[in-house]
């Protein structure tokens, strides 16, 4: 990202859209609409000192709303542009609200709430599309009840879980035991203010709660708000105690996750949704518990999958070593529904096509290797280029040529084409550049023969 | 150079948390603390990622407020990204080889995630080691050489003949060179091409039309690469052709030489007239099949993912269901039944073949590796391991699915070119994920099945990637090598007993006449800085820059005192 960031021939428009495609191969002109961030990106130096300061916290995007960030931001701390973006959903200066608090804090003035999405113009030879793709929403498998269950996840959040910079800090904290903390946090907060509260009073009034609330209760005390109100807190304050300590002795039985499940072809080579097989997932499904073996030597993995399609370089023996030394083991056939157990933990019910059986197991945590969906822009955007989607919505393309769509001119790379890994994807970005370039040259080889 | 005065030497250090990924780990405050103390050391700051924008900004804002003049980034792995610091360095007006990195993240952080202390201490005795290599470090300029706008295509198959083909047409010279008397490769051999079900002999002929027609393309078929010499910009080859050895420069090598068909001798009873390679099928189907043929049995998997060769060769399974496929249409009613362990019908093409294949009543029968089918007389038993019971399937025809193999000469173009090859005979790339066209050495790409087995859209696309890859060195007419190489430092003490010379794995040194009587000479832009030859050089005559003697005795000197 950084060498793009840093090409001089690379002109980098991020936050920008392709909004009209006119002319053909070797000269297109291409309308982008810049949208505002609210930030001028000739000002910000991403020091990031207006989203410390910023008092609107938002769900993270990037870490797959498992944690916050604020109103104002860089959508991930490496990422290229580091210039800050103002999310105009949460913000409240601009909603109407007062704030404007980055305004202040900014060193180098480059909060502008007035600025407006910006129209641009550019000349362009060739357009690749490398417009990837999404992830397929699981919640759409009632069966296997994603959201309802919290400790069923996805491939991608589970990533983020094992990311050292991710919201557990790289520990398989189970999400329903990151929301008892989270509830004790709370509960943590509540207790407190009801203590500050008390000792307000107990000043006030010098007199221990205790004492006060027999007296109360034996009608020693006249009718009055005030009284009612440290009666009340005082009666209440017991039960949250008790709760926040029930809490934290079930805390203290919290482990990390051990035992992975991880559901392959969820979306994937299924009629319902996407019949053909996304490539990559057997593969990241086997890294994701190698990992995870390796943060937590103790982890058990099953992989539930039809085929396992490790066919990348080298991918075989990585599988074969997952199951020697990894603690991973393969288990055919597809999952037919994940329930609720005890404590939270997903159960899993599959038939084992090796004993001919059906059977249930419990997990502490089960994993969804999700489809890789088409990208939703790409309708649009294939509208704009005039190119053809093939009818799984992927960029029409043909074995021969696989980087060239249905437009002269225009290109195609990575998962946009069809779904593939990184090393495919890196090769065909290259492939993509090749065709471009080709084009380029002998279009302009032509126009110098023509004017010799 | 003159030494730089003790007192003038003005170190930074610039130590980064990686978000939670040091700082969540290692104290950083002591570090700062550490290594304001050390000498020379004149500014330390933390920053959150070094890497970022705003690091960077902060560490080109520290080199020109605190004027330092050695730069020292205590954070991840140099691999990734000392290219970026030391550039950062130079946009700051610093000579990029003032600069050093210290990894205290993949050797402290991460392998130390449960020790903190220790980890802190042994990040503190390694910002102490580079503090005392940067003291000594030296101005760098690094080293231009002209680019041959020549490429050498090695392989005339599909992949090489795309790579080939997008090169020329581009206006690159090229030259193909094919050790068969055709063009074309596997194409030649193959009937159909799944998933389209094109000829491939169509595809084949189309191709060696444009490569034969076009004018900037010479080509050698019946010839082989004989001898190589010289580095990016400047290959000399000796190429053996039928009519002599031709000595050619080139800029660049693309490799396109493609893989064989293993052929499984002593397996299933193999013989290849009953029980035969899908290869064979190939040519089988192409000839039209005998008619009285209808049961037919496909093993998948024949000498692959075993010990042998663990590896799974990714288009065999494709092959088979292709196959199948055409069966079915040239006898209808044929019984076609695969024998398969997984079936990789990988993407969106793949797995729509095989839904297809389904729909046409081909047969799908697991087994499992531990028990093989066996091959009889007249027909196939196995193991259903999903139904868990042994199948007797008749057979009139049994087609093994073998997998693509590493050429035998693979070795042999490996060691002329100096390029490594995997454990499986593959050829190796550069990066697994980040490299996957380059090898480690400069200059040279990689395509097709000679890297991995690969189907014709992935043939194609690497085909073209490769060439792109290529284009970079050929369109900017010189490259720029790294200046951290062999040098002769003493020049009196070297004895010319040619030692290095034998041993320099690059070619890169050879012995001179000069006015002091025979000498080592370093050719500059040959010299990868491995420091074979300073190292056995027994007169001390030779050093590497960046890595002197000096420079690294100071480091381990001060790896062996205690931290403070
Ligand atoms: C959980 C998970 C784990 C994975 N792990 C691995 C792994 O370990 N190794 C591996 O090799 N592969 C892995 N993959 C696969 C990998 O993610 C893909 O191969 C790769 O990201 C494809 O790259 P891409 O550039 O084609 O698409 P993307 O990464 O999707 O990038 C597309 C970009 O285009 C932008 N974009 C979209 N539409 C528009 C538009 N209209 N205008 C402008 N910009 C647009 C998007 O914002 C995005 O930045 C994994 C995938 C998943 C889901
Ligand atoms: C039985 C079978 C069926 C297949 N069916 C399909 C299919 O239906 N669809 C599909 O997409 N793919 C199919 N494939 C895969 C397809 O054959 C390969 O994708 C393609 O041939 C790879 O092209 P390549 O250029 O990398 O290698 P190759 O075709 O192997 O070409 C390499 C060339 O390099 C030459 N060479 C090797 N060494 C040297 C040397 N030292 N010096 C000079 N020249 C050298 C060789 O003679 C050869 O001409 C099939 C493969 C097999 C084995
Ligand atoms: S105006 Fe306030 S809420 Fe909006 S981004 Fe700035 S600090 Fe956050
Ligand atoms: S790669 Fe694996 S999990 Fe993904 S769709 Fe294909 S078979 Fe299913
Ligand atoms: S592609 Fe299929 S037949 Fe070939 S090695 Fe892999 S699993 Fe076996
Ligand atoms: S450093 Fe390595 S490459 Fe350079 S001359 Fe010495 S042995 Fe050869």
């Amino acid at each position: 990202m950084l060498d793009v960031g840093r090409h001089p021939n690379i002109e980098l428009l991020a936050y920008s859209e392709v909004e009209k495609v006119e002319g053909q191969a070797v000269d297109f002109k291409v309308t982008v609409r810049r949208k505002a961030r609210y930030v001028e990106e000739d000002k910000c130096t991403g020091c990031g000192a207006c989203a410390e300061k910023c008092p609107t916290a938002v769900p993270d995007a990037f870490n797959e709303g498992l944690g916050t960030r604020k109103a104002i931001y860089n959508y991930f701390a490496q990422g290229i542009p580091s210039t800050h973006t103002i999310d105009a959903d949460y913000c409240r200066q601009l909603n109407g609200k007062k704030c404007g608090i980055c305004e202040k804090t900014c060193q180098a003035d480059a909060i502008n709430f007035d600025q407006e999405d910006r129209i641009i113009q550019l000349d362009v030879g060739a357009i690749i599309v490398a417009a990837g793709y999404d992830v397929f929403d699981p919640s759409l498998i009632p069966e296997y009840r994603y959201k309802e269950i919290s400790n069923v996840v996805t491939a991608i959040e589970f990533e983020r879980f094992l990311s050292a910079s991710g919201p557990t800090g790289g520990h398989l904290d189970r999400p329903s035991d990151r929301a008892v903390q989270a509830e004790i946090a709370g509960l943590e907060k509540r207790v407190n203010k009801s203590q500050r509260a008390l000792e307000k009073f107990e000043k006030k009034y010098e007199e221990g709660s205790g004492e006060f609330y027999k007296k109360y209760e034996a009608g020693q005390y006249k009718d009055d708000e005030d009284y009612k109100k440290w009666a009340d807190k005082y009666a209440g304050h017991p039960a949250i105690v008790e709760t926040l300590s029930t809490l934290k002795r079930k805390v203290e039985t919290f482990t990390v996750a051990k035992r992975l499940a991880f559901i392959q072809c969820v979306g994937s080579r299924d009629f319902r949704f996407y019949p053909f097989c996304s490539g990559y997932c057997c593969m990241h499904s086997i890294k994701e518990a190698i990992i995870a073996n390796e943060h937590e030597p103790e982890t058990q993995s099953t992989i539930f999958g039809m085929d396992i399609r490790a066919v990348g370089k080298g991918f075989e023996e990585y599988k074969v070593r997952g199951g020697n030394k990894s603690g991973i083991s393969y288990m055919r056939g597809r999952v037919a529904e994940i329930t609720e157990g005890p404590d939270n933990n997903p159960v899993v019910t599959y038939e084992n096509t090796h004993e001919r059986k059906v059977e249930s197991q419990e997990f502490d945590m089960v994993i969804l290797a999700t489809a890789c969906a088409p990208t939703k822009g790409i309708f649009e955007l294939a509208k704009i280029l005039g190119i053809e989607l093939n009818k799984y919505n992927f960029v029409k393309t043909s074995p021969q040529s696989p980087v060239d769509s249905t437009v002269p001119g225009i290109f195609v790379c990575g998962c946009a084409g069809s779904p593939m890994d990184v090393p495919e994807s890196v090769a065909q970005a290259s492939s993509a550049a090749e065709r471009a370039a080709e084009m380029v040259f002998q279009s302009q080889s032509e126009k110098e023969k023509a004017v010799a | 150079m003159p030494d730089m005065k003790d007192e003038d030497i003005r170190i930074g250090v610039f130590i980064c948390h990686c978000g939670s990924n040091i700082a969540g780990y290692l104290d950083m405050e002591e570090l700062s603390e550490y290594a304001e103390k050390l000498p020379h050391v004149t500014f330390v700051q933390r920053n959150l990622y070094s890497c970022s924008e705003a690091g960077i900004s902060e560490i080109k804002k520290g080199i020109m407020e605190h004027d330092l003049n050695r730069v020292i980034v205590a954070s991840c792995t140099p691999r990734t990204h000392e290219p970026l610091f030391r550039s950062s360095c130079a946009e700051a007006g610093l000579n990029p080889y003032l600069f050093e990195m210290v990894n205290i993240r993949d050797q402290c952080s991460w392998v130390h995630m449960k020790e903190r202390e220790d980890g802190t201490d042994k990040a503190k005795d390694q910002i102490r080691m580079g503090v005392a290599k940067a003291a000594l470090l030296e101005p760098q300029e690094p080293i231009m050489s002209d680019v041959q706008i020549r490429a050498l295509v090695i392989g005339g198959g599909i992949s090489g003949m795309t790579a080939a083909l997008s090169l020329a047409n581009r206006g690159y010279e090229v030259v193909l060179v094919e050790k068969e008397k055709n063009l074309g490769g596997m194409l030649n051999q193959i009937y159909k091409l799944a998933p389209t079900m094109t000829d491939a002999s169509a595809l084949a002929e189309e191709k060696i039309r444009a490569v034969t027609g076009h004018p900037n393309i010479t080509l050698f078929t019946g010839s082989k690469v004989n001898a190589a010499q010289g580095f990016i910009g400047k290959y000399q080859i000796d190429i053996e052709t039928e009519s002599g050895i031709k000595k050619i420069d080139f800029g660049v090598i693309l490799i396109a030489t493609g893989a064989s068909v293993y052929t499984p001798e002593g397996l299933y009873g193999y013989d290849g007239q009953r029980i035969i390679t899908q290869l064979e099928m190939e040519r089988l189907l192409k000839k039209g099949l005998d008619q009285g043929i209808k049961n037919i049995v496909m093993i998948q998997c024949v000498g692959s993912r075993n010990e042998d060769r663990p590896y799974c060769s990714r288009i065999c399974c494709q092959t088979a269901v292709k196959n199948a496929m055409l069966i079915k249409n040239q006898i209808p009613e044929a019984k076609i039944s695969i024998l398969y362990r997984d079936m990789q019908m990988y993407g969106v093409e793949n797995e729509e073949l095989f839904r297809d294949s389904k729909a046409k009543g081909i047969r799908y029968i697991n087994y499992d590796s531990v028990q093989p089918p066996e091959v009889e007389s007249d027909k196939v038993r196995v193991y259903h391991a999903l139904l868990g019971r042994e199948m007797l399937l008749p057979a009139d025809l049994v087609v093994l699915s073998t997998p693509l193999i590493a050429h035998e000469d693979a070795v042999e173009i490996s060691q002329l070119l100096r390029i490594s090859i995997d454990e499986n005979g593959f050829f190796l790339e550069g990066h697994v994920k980040l490299r996957p066209l380059d090898f480690a050495t400069d200059g040279i790409f990689l395509c097709g099945s000679a890297h991995y087995p690969a189907n014709i859209r992935e043939a194609v696309a690497q085909g073209l990637g490769a060439a792109s890859r290529a284009s970079i060195p050929l369109s900017q007419g010189s490259v720029v090598v790294e200046p951290i190489i062999s040098v002769l430092a003493n020049e009196d003490a070297c004895i010319a007993c040619g030692l290095c010379v034998a041993l320099c794995p690059y070619g890169a040194l050879e012995i001179q006449k000069t006015e002091k009587g025979e000498k080592v000479h370093v050719i500059d832009v040959a010299c990868k800085g491995c420091g074979c030859c300073a190292a056995a050089c027994p007169q001390k005559a030779l050093d590497i820059t960046h890595f002197r003697d000096r420079q690294i005795f100071a480091v381990i000197e001060a790896g062996g005192a205690e931290a403070q």
